[in-house]
């Protein structure tokens, strides 16, 4: 093989058109595959996602400067295909992960420990390659040399009402010289679950990949599912599927804001963020009949209508949440006890976020102008207005000022769809089965939620794979917390908010 | 700020009346409670949350019931950051393979006397998620459970009311 060289994927894929998903397809062989590493690390596109299916192993890299999103695959060879972590260190978990899900060998994978197998499965997952070895599971941490360290190991079980997950701190003093994270407690098999299931059982499982971003993923399965099956839902779903996303990313950024000033000790904003959220979900409740709106969104549209009250519900609840969030803000933005804590606290640098294509508000905190509903919009996005959140410091404070300037957008968001909102069915039919492909990105509230989906000819799930926004932020935690206090570890922590349940799938 | 703290004062409670125990709860508990369970703790319990492996959606309710509206303290149930500090464990999630231990640690941790109640459908039949060579099984399979609260998540209001039950049949 000829020496390879940083890739760009524009360069590939020039003359060629995307799918009905935006995706274009690739097939190409190792060479380019390594190049387009190579590229990533250089920063000329974006790693989106990595798994395998069937008999190769599949990238997703996105472009978001020319709206180019790519899906390229490469052939394993005896179950090995050459590692994108080698060269984009982004990918190092991804590979991880395949190699303890899947049993295949990311050649050259710079860490060869295990991810999420723990060791602990009576027998390896269904999706194992036969005869494949399962990866040596002792698990040894990184080693901190150097007088006056200590550690602190810490979980699964944390202190708080929290998911499970553990933090390895070696400490000098009160500073964090190192943070190493250990994920994949809360690992259910999704993927190997779904495969094999038909549509409607697999959405039911794709919506409790991590309860907290159930719309968007719901969404994003929905968007596959219709892809592969060139199944278009009707408009008026479109639009109260766009009225949930929102209020789901509504009511965490509100919590988000309150646990995040919670942690820096001023109870009374967190009490008040928490009313509000609690009226953001009662509203959905009443509208959507669930309070998180789970399963509300299916493949081919929604599964609860809105009544025409139920518009004026939610305009109702927007003066008040609105009035109620605005109050905290201005507390916020006036207290300099508060912003002793998170200005310039775990600071995550531009150079960080875009290497690791950080989505969310820890990629739009430190410079990182990545939206997927301005960058790759689907609908109802392309036809509504709002202004990207961003800023640059990349300390909590500026993850604190993405999250309020996305309340208001979202709210802004809300009230134009309702005013585009016409009545009409909310299911169109299910299309003949038929065997086919679809990806889909959106954004939850935490950043980019990606799928891709693989339908067999009776239209059951014949591959899935998903990839939570929180996979390119955890490694940016560790980063986040050098150097600062021990005792800001919550505050750096919540204020990246990342899904273990999501992350270990 | 000072406004702020003030019309905290003065705008009133947010509070909602107390739910009545539920009625599946205090049957369920009828059958688990021992006598000695109910030697009495006086109307407090301190509870430990375990996630054996939830989506999260759990923990996103069993937070609301405490925020003001439901305001779970009321009724002398505090959430407490040690097992060590605990009379109730409150468990979701199909218990993974991966926390399994985790859970059986935490439980052993927990002094005596002390009461499990696995929340939501996950922790009492793994939900969505049976089957999966990734989960060891539901709650009861792995500790002992005294007291189930379904739902995929339990809204905070059916949370309280199980554990209104579980306060009201230890006062017995
Ligand atoms: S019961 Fe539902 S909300 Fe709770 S952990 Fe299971 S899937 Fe998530």
């Amino acid at each position: 093989m000829k020496r390879p060289v940083p890739l760009a994927a524009a360069a590939l894929t020039a003359k060629l058109k995307a799918g009905p998903d935006g995706f274009i397809r690739l097939r190409i062989d190792e060479r380019d595959w390594i190049g387009l590493a190579m590229g990533c690390a250089e920063g000329l596109q974006d790693l989106l996602a990595l798994w395998v299916d069937d008999d190769a192993a599949h990238m997703g890299l996105g472009v978001p400067a020319l709206k180019l999103r790519i899906i390229v695959s490469v052939p394993l060879k005896h179950g090995s295909f050459p590692s994108v972590a080698k060269n984009h260190a982004a990918a190092i978990r991804l590979e991880r992960a395949l190699r303890d899900l899947r049993g295949v060998d990311p050649k050259g994978l710079p860490d060869q420990r295990n991810w999420i197998d723990h060791g602990k499965w009576p027998s390896p997952p269904p999706s194992m390659k036969k005869g494949a070895e399962r990866p040596d599971t002792s698990y040894a941490f990184l080693a901190a040399e150097g007088e006056g360290l200590h550690q602190i190991a810490v979980g699964p079980v944390h202190a708080g009402i929290i998911e499970p997950g553990h933090f390895r701190f070696t400490a000098n003093g009160e500073a964090v010289v190192r943070l190493e994270e250990r994920l994949g407690y809360a690992h259910k098999g999704i993927e190997a679950l779904c495969r094999g299931a038909d549509i409607a059982t697999a959405a039911r499982i794709v919506a409790r990949i991590s309860g907290d971003s159930t719309v968007a993923y719901s969404y994003a399965f929905a968007l596959a599912v219709e892809a592969a099956l060139k199944w278009r839902p009707p408009p008026r779903a479109i639009l109260l599927r766009g009225i949930m996303a929102e209020l789901e990313r509504l009511s965490h950024h509100v919590n988000d804001v309150g646990a995040i000033c919670n942690d820096a000790s001023v109870v009374v904003l967190h009490a008040h963020c928490t009313l509000v959220r609690e009226d953001i979900l009662r509203t959905s409740n009443q509208c959507f009949g669930h309070r998180m709106m789970m399963d509300c969104i299916v493949p081919g549209g929604v599964a609860t209508d809105l009544s025409g009250e139920g518009a004026d519900v939610i305009e109702s609840l927007l003066m008040r949440c609105g009035a109620g969030f605005e109050a905290v803000v201005r507390v916020y933005d006036e207290a300099p006890s508060l912003q002793d804590r998170t200005v310039s606290t775990g600071v995550v640098s531009a150079e960080l976020a875009k290497r690791f294509g950080a989505g969310g508000h820890v990629g739009r905190a430190s410079g990182r102008a990545f939206d997927t509903r301005k960058n790759f919009p689907y609908a109802p996005y392309e036809e509504l207005d709002f202004t990207m959140a961003l800023h640059e410091e990349g300390d909590v404070d500026a993850r604190v000022w993405v999250r309020i300037e996305e309340v208001r957008s979202s709210m802004a968001l809300i009230r134009q769809m309702l005013k585009l909102l016409v009545p009409g069915p909310l299911m169109s039919a299910m299309p003949k089965a038929r065997a086919g492909e679809g990806a889909a990105m959106v954004e939850s509230f935490r950043g980019d939620v990606f799928a891709a989906l693989r339908l067999d000819d009776t239209a059951r799930v014949a591959n899935f794979h998903a990839r939570d926004p929180s996979c390119f932020q955890w490694p940016l935690l560790e980063a986040a917390i050098e150097g600062n206090i021990v005792a800001d570890f919550p505050l750096c922590n919540k204020s990246f908010n990342c899904s273990y349940s999501g992350h270990d799938m | 700020m000072r406004s702020l703290l003030f019309r905290s004062l003065i705008d009133g409670s947010a509070v909602v009346a107390p739910p009545q125990p539920g009625s599946a709860a205090v049957a369920e508990l009828a059958q688990t409670l021992g006598q000695q369970a109910r030697a009495c703790l006086g109307r407090s319990l301190a509870i430990r949350e375990v996630d054996a492996g939830s989506c999260n959606g759990c923990e996103l309710e069993i937070h609301a019931i405490n925020n003001p509206v439901y305001d779970v303290e009321r009724f002398g149930l505090k959430f407490v950051a040690s097992p060590r500090h605990a009379d109730v464990l409150l468990v979701t999630g199909p218990v993974t393979w991966n926390m399994r231990q985790a859970l059986e640690r935490t439980y052993a941790a927990t002094p005596s006397p002390k009461w499990v109640v696995a929340l939501g459908d996950c922790a009492a039949n793994c939900g969505v998620f049976a089957g999966s060579y990734a989960c060891a099984g539901a709650v009861k399979d792995i500790i002992p459970v005294d007291l189930h609260i379904g739902g995929c998540p339990p809204p905070p209001i059916e949370i309280l009311k199980g554990l209104l039950a579980l306060v009201a049949e230890m006062k017995k």
